[in-house]
């Protein structure tokens, strides 16, 4: 079995006209990064009015004993992040709502993948846990608190079980979406091949759910960290976290430092939701981007 | 491997390859598919089917494969490995060119220096040295097809079922395929069973083909085609191939 089928005449062609695609894409890449920074400018400006509006709403809206309502950017910095004791405080508590959103998001995605893939092990096991999926996904959160106080208690762990209450539904839903999504053609030759249960799942069922897998896991993120700040406004036992200071600065008239707080749990939220989009570019991008064109 | 489906019957003679023996398909939602459909593909035939669409080429194939059950007759294979290829390359989009081609072998738990050795071979066979490390959306159609083949081929089949595999190629590309197919049929000895639309791809590839009728579909001709291998692109444009080109369009014209 020597011959070689296709001459090299043959294969010049389509070799050539792939890298012809190739280099019109890196061209166009190219291209992207001075259209980007051109496309920052229109959010910049609206940044510089956003705060324009601020200053205007502090100094001249507001009378000075009511100024903490809404205080200035500058002071907010100065007061909330360069005050060591004040800056401490916060860093803290960021760094318990941190610990709780990644706990709770942890338990969430094995909880979540875990009974995605059981689900669809069998329709009649879809059948009859899917619905209750949905049903936990419709309960509100806040209906639950109480609940969960009586259980658990007022401290970290019922902080992070609210997070994987709220976070676990996006998970499992698009879990089982994934797993569905493989192609049928594929699943039959998979089935020719006497493919059993768990090759089906690790060679073609999960590597193609991971796109669907990983985008709810973007959406869970940016909730737990929603789930961690509602916990720490109700289970305030133990270290606080930013929401415990949020509610503390709230009842003090604190402005400044819950304006900090606020900024900082919104940095959690951005940072949390792009370290997972950057999670899941890193896994399936270089296949599935590419496919959708 | 002998597949053998519903009530076997006895055993076909020692050269038939793929036998049907009044093969009938009856689909659950009362689609009648085929009606008695008698065909033998000998060990070292290629036989094209050509008929009008929804006729159940595609049910005949997969009932050979053991995708479908038959509801009446009796279809056996005779082969130890059978290879399959589709309109649809079926490929899985994470996987290099190189792992799409071992996956068949891998699920066949073939060891993996055998696997490793059969891939590169078949990779070299049909053309894609040089190709190994892309990923299927980075390659043309005519190029996931090779892909698709190159897969079928670490089986070493002795008997290779194709469902309309050139369809969605382009005129070009499709003759240069048919070409390299028939390399391949010669290089190998395997079984061939084809599908397609093109009456001129049925004549240029194969031994023999076979006509079917409309839906419910039954053999209605089966014509030989008399052209020695290896046969030269430019056979296409003598009169001969033209005569049997125009008989075979005859009868699928008789039953559309
Ligand atoms: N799973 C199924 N259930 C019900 N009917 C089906 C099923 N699969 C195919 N059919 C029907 O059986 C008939 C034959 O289908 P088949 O796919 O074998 O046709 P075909 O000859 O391959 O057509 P084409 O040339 O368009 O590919 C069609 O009418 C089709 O709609
Ligand atoms: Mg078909």
């Amino acid at each position: 079995m020597t011959t070689t089928l296709a001459q090299s005449t043959d294969t010049a062609m389509p070799a050539s006209t792939d890298a012809v695609g190739g280099t019109r894409r890196r061209a166009a890449s190219g291209k992207s990064i001075g259209r980007r920074l051109r496309g920052l400018v229109p959010p910049a400006i609206v940044f510089g009015v956003i705060i324009g509006a601020w200053y205007f709403v502090s100094n001249v809206v507001l009378a000075p004993r009511l100024r903490y309502m809404l205080p200035e950017p500058h002071e907010i910095i100065r007061i909330g992040f360069m005050d060591s004791h004040n800056l401490s405080e916060l860093m803290q508590a960021l760094a318990v709502t941190t610990k709780v959103t990644f706990a709770g998001l942890g338990i969430a995605i094995v909880l979540g993948v875990g009974s995605g893939m059981l689900m669809t092990q069998a329709k009649w096991l879809e059948a009859s846990l899917f619905p209750w999926a949905i049903i936990l996904q419709t309960v509100p959160i806040l209906a639950l608190i109480p609940m969960i106080s009586f259980w658990f208690g007022y401290g970290i762990s019922s902080r992070i079980l609210v997070c994987v209450l709220i976070a676990f539904f996006p998970i499992v839903s698009n879990t089982v979406f994934g797993l569905q999504s493989a192609d049928r053609g594929m699943h039959e030759l998979f089935s020719l091949h006497g493919a059993n249960r768990f090759t089906r799942l690790w060679k073609l069922q999960l590597p193609a759910a991971l796109p669907a897998i990983f985008a709810g896991f973007k959406v869970s993120a940016g909730l737990a960290v929603i789930g961690a700040i509602v916990g720490d406004l109700y289970f305030k036992q133990g270290v606080p976290g930013i929401g415990t200071l949020l509610s503390v600065y709230t009842s003090r008239l604190e402005g400044e430092r819950l304006f900090a707080a606020i900024l900082l749990s919104s940095l959690l939220g951005v940072a949390v939701f792009l370290l997972f989009g950057w999670l899941g570019n890193r896994a399936v991008g270089r296949w599935y981007n590419a496919n959708r064109g | 491997m002998t597949t053998t489906t519903a009530t076997a019957t006895a055993t076909a003679s020692a050269t038939a390859a793929v036998r049907f023996d009044g093969v009938s398909k009856q689909f659950k939602d009362g689609t009648v598919a085929l009606t008695g459909a008698d065909l033998t593909v000998r060990a070292g035939e290629f036989v094209a089917v050509v008929g009008p669409s929804g006729c159940g080429k595609s049910t005949l194939l997969r009932i050979a494969s053991g995708l479908e059950s038959v509801t009446d007759g009796a279809v056996q294979v005779d082969a130890r490995n059978v290879g399959y290829v589709f309109q649809d390359a079926t490929l899985l989009p994470w996987r290099s060119v190189r792992a799409n081609v071992e996956l068949l072998a891998e699920l066949d738990g073939i060891p993996k220096a055998e696997r490793k050795r059969r891939t590169a071979e078949a990779i070299e066979l049909v053309g894609l040295t040089g190709f190994e490390k892309h990923l299927p959306h980075e390659l043309s159609g005519g190029m996931k097809m090779r892909t698709s083949l190159a897969r079928s081929l670490t089986l070493q089949p002795d008997v290779f079922l194709f469902d309309e595999p050139f369809g969605a190629l382009d005129e070009i590309t499709r003759e240069r395929l048919n070409g390299e197919l028939l390399k391949l049929f010669q290089a190998r000895t395997f079984a061939g069973l084809f599908i397609t639309h093109s009456v001129a791809e049925a004549v240029f590839l194969s031994t023999r083909v076979v006509v079917m009728s409309g839906r419910p579909g039954r053999i209605v001709a089966d014509i030989a085609v008399p052209f020695d291998y290896p046969r030269d692109h430019d056979l296409r444009y003598t009169e001969a191939f033209g005569a049997v080109c125009g008989e075979v369009s005859h009868y699928l014209r008789s039953v559309s």
